[in-house]
């Protein structure tokens, strides 16, 4: 289990290379580590920018014979009020492109995102090796 | 102050070889000193290689993007050369297709392309 927190530009760098490390050591094949780790730096950079900073965990999953790279990221930043928007390709309440949930969402096998307004947001990742 | 990124000029060309993972704030840097230089130097061309990036996300392609309108409008093409196939895969699965970014497989044909522009006269000054 990895854990760092995301408070700072430089944290997202750091977050990217350690979600590196953990889907070289799952043996995700490289199209997959590039997936993950650009997933990871999405949700790395929302987290700091919309959620005011938060923490990110980082882990090795198994389940049955497969083995995966889980990625969390959690904030008790201001939250989503409305999920199916903030998923919606294209659609940024900033000036960002709209493409980082929704494209984390398509990088991940699995995706899951939490939040709610004054609850903060939690947002899953996880790629399994093939 | 935090790291720059450096801009080599080659004759009108203005190269820029990414060699690290770049924090968000030396991209928006690279973005500012790049259209400074253009505008300096009178360049007609700018290659962008991003042979060792492991990886582009948003932030990164929006920056590529913006570099090709910007130099475009200050009368320079841009070509981002070395691009990895994982991480072309990984772009387009995004939702990022750099439609307006020129793209090559390696320096050789970057430059290549942007001599075959100007002959073209694709940007007239
Ligand atoms: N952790 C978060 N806390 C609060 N709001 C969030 C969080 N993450 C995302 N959002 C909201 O969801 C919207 C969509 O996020 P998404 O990452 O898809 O796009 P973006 O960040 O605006 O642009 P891009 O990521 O393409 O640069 C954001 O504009 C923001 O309003
Ligand atoms: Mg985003």
């Amino acid at each position: 289990m990895h854990e760092s927190p995301i408070t700072g530009n430089g944290d997202v760098v750091k977050a990217r290379q350690a979600v590196r490390v953990l889907a070289q050591e799952a043996r995700l094949s490289l199209v997959d580590q590039t997936k993950l780790v650009t997933a990871a730096s999405e949700l790395a950079r929302n987290t700091l920018s919309y959620g005011g900073g938060g923490t990110m965990r980082a882990s090795i999953v198994t389940r049955g014979t497969s083995t995966g790279v889980k990625v969390v990221f959690s904030d008790q930043g201001p939250g989503i009020p409305d999920l199916d928007l903030a998923l919606t390709d294209g659609w940024s309440s900033g000036r960002g492109m709209g493409l980082g949930l929704s494209g984390a969402r398509r990088l991940a096998d699995e995706f899951t995102l939490d939040s709610a307004p004054g609850k903060g947001t939690t947002v899953s990742v996880l790629k399994w090796a093939r | 102050m935090s790291e720059r990124v450096p801009i080599l000029k080659i004759g009108d060309v203005l190269l820029v070889s990414i060699q690290i993972d770049l924090e968000d704030q030396m991209v928006m840097d690279l973005q500012e000193d790049l259209s400074q230089r253009i505008v300096d130097t009178g360049a007609r061309g700018v290659v962008i290689d991003i042979s060792a990036l492991e990886i582009v996300d948003s932030f990164v392609g929006r920056m590529l993007a913006s570099i090709a309108a910007i130099s475009r409008v200050l009368g320079a093409e841009t070509v981002v050369v070395g691009m990895r196939p994982a991480v072309a895969m990984t772009l387009v699965e995004l939702g990022l297709s750099l439609g307006g970014v020129r793209t090559a497989l390696n320096l050789e044909q970057g430059i290549g392309e942007l001599r075959r522009s100007r002959r073209n006269g694709s940007v007239p000054r």
